[in-house]
């Protein structure tokens, strides 16, 4: 019998699995389970490209057909997987059809938080995460309507800068006291909050939202105490690592699955993960899980790997990207609190850079419309390279020959 | 549509025909052709999808734009004909088109 991998989860890093297992010379089956109707697509244009509709769902698709064909992958599509069972090695599907399986790697990503306040079945409201979401969203995107966004983080502000472009009438909600507060450093947040307001988006900061109110459908949004009328919402409020299956045959689980840096091995042997939904050791050596395509592609890689019994050490330097409007926020590495920023370049000019030092190296670069700053940071993260804020922030040495 | 032609680094040919309005890089990916990673999905943010453009064909693309200017740059083995394949949309004008793959996108 030939060995029989099965990869629960076809996103990104699902496809990725399949790719990476057959370029390293696995011979055996493979079946891909998902529970959406689609084969692997790309996320990241849902709430750009494809949301005004300059990119058809037919390019959305990471592969082609031919390439679960060639690769000798069965394709399970619409169905989620609903157990482990560890001790026989199976897994259960949502039809009650079982698959037995050699190594199983955990692509389970993850699903939007939902948002729980008064009113939050009203029809109206919109999240984002899939095709679906988008297909939805869009039949109601249009010039006239009146859009709620609660969540100033990526998704909102990427949908925000869309319904701008279009004409629609946009305010965003967001609790905390600046955009994408997550995500980024003070200096970008302030500098979207401009570009956004100039935009004409309207921005309600250190406001969450109370309730939703309408009678059949959605007409106002309670927020600060007022009612904001609202025709369509969409919230993006983060996400949720799928962690049910794991968690229900015995994996631990911590706010995503729980793998260790030797290549995402969760503590079964025969169990893998990878993507949004692990909690995995990073290259600085805490426990942290990261939402970003390439996370979801370098742990598959190396998730792969490890399935073939070759395990190494994770220490990829996230990447991460952000369109809206004509600009592009490029990010790598993961900034802390305490580092020292430098800013490189002049916000005004819509193209500059802001550098987080730790113990005098850059830990993190935070790049608008500066590719060298992004690319070369990048590097110097990944090499620890220490280097002189000064000269970091001295725009008269090029990027090239700046360490 | 453009008949385009992808060479590997290894000398194998791929003769592809891609829908006006793609990029020359998701002709790639789409069809299987090895050797363009294009991590980032065409966003212009990943410079994984490196090409080198046929001298013949170098100025009857669009020009490049100073995103993919800047990212090229820092690609291994960059030349003067290089692009991302992302950010070349095909036209029927490009029917004939021939880019060649570097060795490695990383």
């Amino acid at each position: 019998m030939p060995e029989h991998f099965v990869i629960i989860g076809a996103g990104q890093s699902g496809a990725q699995a399949v790719a990476t297992l057959r370029a390293e010379g696995f011979e055996g089956d493979i079946t891909l389970v998902g529970d959406e109707p689609y084969a692997p697509y790309q996320r990241p244009p849902l709430s750009k490209a494809y949301l005004m509709g300059t990119m058809e769902r037919d390019r959305l698709f990471l592969k082609p057909d031919a390439f679960y064909k060639d690769a000798r992958c069965k394709l399970i599509l619409s169905l989620a997987a609903t157990a482990i069972d560890r001790g026989t090695k199976r897994v259960t599907l949502a039809d009650g059809q079982t698959l037995a399986y050699d190594k199983l790697l955990l692509a389970t990503g993850s699903r939007v938080r939902k948002i729980r306040c008064p009113g939050a079945d009203l029809p109206g409201i919109h999240y984002l995460r899939g095709i679906a979401d988008v297909d939805a969203l869009r039949a109601v995107f249009e010039q006239g309507k009146k859009l709620a966004i609660v969540g100033g983080g990526y998704i909102g502000l990427e949908v925000a800068a869309v319904a701008a472009k279009r004409g629609i009438d946009v305010t965003v909600f967001e609790a905390m006291d600046r955009l994408m507060a997550r995500a980024v450093s003070v200096p970008i947040s302030d500098f979207y909050e401009k570009v956004h307001r100039a935009a004409g988006v309207k921005l309600v900061l250190n406001t969450g939202v109370e309730a939703f109110e309408g009678s059949g459908r959605l007409q106002a949004v309670r927020a600060g105490g007022k009612s904001h009328p609202a025709d369509v919402a969409l919230v993006g409020i983060g996400i949720v690592p799928n962690v049910e299956l794991a968690k229900e045959s015995g994996l631990g689980c911590d706010d995503g699955i729980v793998v260790n840096d030797r290549s995402d091995v969760t503590g079964d042997p025969s169990i893998f993960a990878a993507g949004d939904c692990t909690r995995h050791i990073g290259r600085e050596g805490t426990a942290l899980r990261l939402e970003c395509v390439q996370n979801a592609i370098d742990q598959a890689k190396h998730a792969a790997v490890a399935m073939l019994g070759k395990p190494s050490v994770y220490k990829e330097v996230p990447w991460f990207w952000s369109d809206q409007y004509d600009l592009k926020l490029q990010i790598a590495g993961l900034a802390r609190p305490t580092d020292r920023l430098v800013i490189r370049g002049n916000p005004e000019a819509r193209k500059f850079a802001v550098f987080h030092l730790r113990e005098g190296a850059i830990a993190a670069v935070e790049a608008i419309n500066a590719a060298p700053e992004y690319l070369v940071g990048r590097k110097l993260i990944g090499e620890g390279t220490k280097i002189a804020p000064e000269r970091l922030a001295d725009v008269s040495i090029p990027m090239k020959t700046i360490a | 549509m453009a008949k385009i032609k992808y060479i590997e680094h290894n000398g194998k040919e791929h003769e592809i025909d891609v829908p006006s309005g793609w990029s020359v890089m998701e002709g790639a990916v789409k069809n299987l052709v090895p050797g363009i990673d294009a991590d980032c999905g065409g966003a212009c943010a990943c410079a994984t999808c490196h090409v080198f453009v046929d001298e013949a064909w170098l100025a009857k693309l669009p020009k490049k734009e100073d995103m993919e200017e800047t990212m090229l740059d820092f690609a291994p083995d960059m030349a003067a004909n290089s692009r991302l394949s992302c950010q070349i949309k095909v036209t029927p004008e490009l029917d004939g088109l021939v880019v060649r793959m570097p060795k490695s996108q990383h």
